[in-house]
């Protein structure tokens, strides 16, 4: 049993569901099965039925995940090349990301309690538009656990990241930047992979995006549970 | 491609470096990220020197969020107790989020222009 506990297998096996996943995906041309939704339920019903624990899995895991932090700050390049753009609309894009991070915790939160959720779940629920260090670190602070919130965090963004496009559709925005910032603020950087791919603008203002509300977020989280009073 | 990954892990490093002087509730990769698009600005690090890495990073974004989705396994109970507000909440909140930014940014630029030629036309009057 030592085997299926080595930290290398169980990298391995992240790697093989991803991959598999993928090649999936392709071959059926069916979007729904988004290879990061399709790996980690695959991964978590291997690991539950060989019987590994979480932190068992996590000490492979953490290997994979440590690229998160490069990863993020990659995203300095993308942004460095539409500064220029940025600078030209900064008034807009700032105006659009305060009404939009407003409007997401006080909808989450109001949503929630309506529909019966407990205190710690309102709480964990918060911050789940933005990026797991920044969501976890304000769902501790607020009450929520943690751990949940980055369950949420990866599967919003998931979901972000699949239907978002078809969403902003709906609401007949089409400028490339409107649009990059929405998949970025709600879906932070899973919702920016998925606006990568349709192109560099959408991408760059995607991390834009995730970024001012990850910084409104954790200013501002306290003080609407504060205002809302839940 | 030695050279982009050290820079990358060199901002990184800068980037918890300003977290720990500063105590800033920031995380450390989004600082990173703040002072890379700086230094390139500055033209103290060149683009080339760091686009293919970067390139290959932010293409592959979601790989690296597979192990903390995972953790979802600790949480299923919670999950299953209280499926409706989570699912719910979240779904309904992130239609939102993108219906508002989008259509707030749209109705700025709209309302900014109209302002801008209104200035204009006054400047020719």
């Amino acid at each position: 049993m030592d085997f299926l506990t080595n930290k290398i297998f169980l990298i391995a096996v992240t790697f093989v569901s991803f991959i598999g996943a993928q090649y999936l995906q392709r071959r059926t041309g069916i979007k729904l099965l988004n290879p990061i939704l399709v790996s980690i339920i695959v991964l978590i019903i291997f690991l539950k039925s060989i019987g590994i624990d979480y932190d068992t899995y996590k000490a492979g895991g953490e290997y994979i995940e440590l690229w998160l932090k490069p990863a993020v700050v990659a995203l300095g390049v993308p942004l460095y090349r539409q500064l220029s753009s940025i600078r030209k609309q900064l008034l807009p894009l700032l105006i659009s990301e305060v009404a939009g991070c407003i409007a997401g915790i006080v909808s989450v939160v109001v949503v929630a309690k309506a529909l019966g959720g407990s205190h710690e779940i309102i709480m964990s629920l918060a911050p789940k538009a933005v990026t797991t260090p920044i969501a976890m670190e304000i769902s501790g602070a607020v009450g929520g656990i943690p751990a949940l919130t980055a369950a949420v965090v990866v599967c919003t963004g998931i979901f972000g990241g699949m239907a978002g496009f078809k969403i902003i559709k709906l609401t007949h925005v089409t400028s490339p930047i409107a649009q990059g910032l929405s998949m970025g603020t709600a879906a932070h950087a899973v919702g920016t992979s998925a606006a990568m791919e349709r192109g560099e603008r959408y991408g760059a203002f995607s991390s834009l995006g995730l970024t001012i509300n990850g910084l409104l977020t954790a200013l501002l989280t306290p003080f609407i549970l504060q205002i809302l009073n839940i | 491609m030695i050279l982009q990954f050290g820079i990358l892990f060199a901002f990184v490093a800068l980037g918890e470096l300003i977290v720990r002087l500063t105590g800033w509730p920031i995380p450390s990769s989004i600082i990173g990220m703040l002072m890379l698009t700086l230094s390139l600005k500055l033209n103290i690090i060149k683009l080339r020197q760091v686009d293919r890495l970067s390139n290959f990073l932010v293409h592959n974004l979601g790989f690296f969020f597979v192990p903390a989705g995972v953790g979802l396994m600790n949480c299923l109970g919670i999950i299953s107790e209280q499926w409706l507000p989570v699912v719910g909440a979240s779904v309904i909140s992130t239609v939102v989020i993108m219906a508002v930014t989008g259509r707030t940014h749209r109705w700025v630029r709209k309302s900014l222009s109209h302002k801008i030629q209104q200035v204009a036309r006054l400047n020719k009057i």
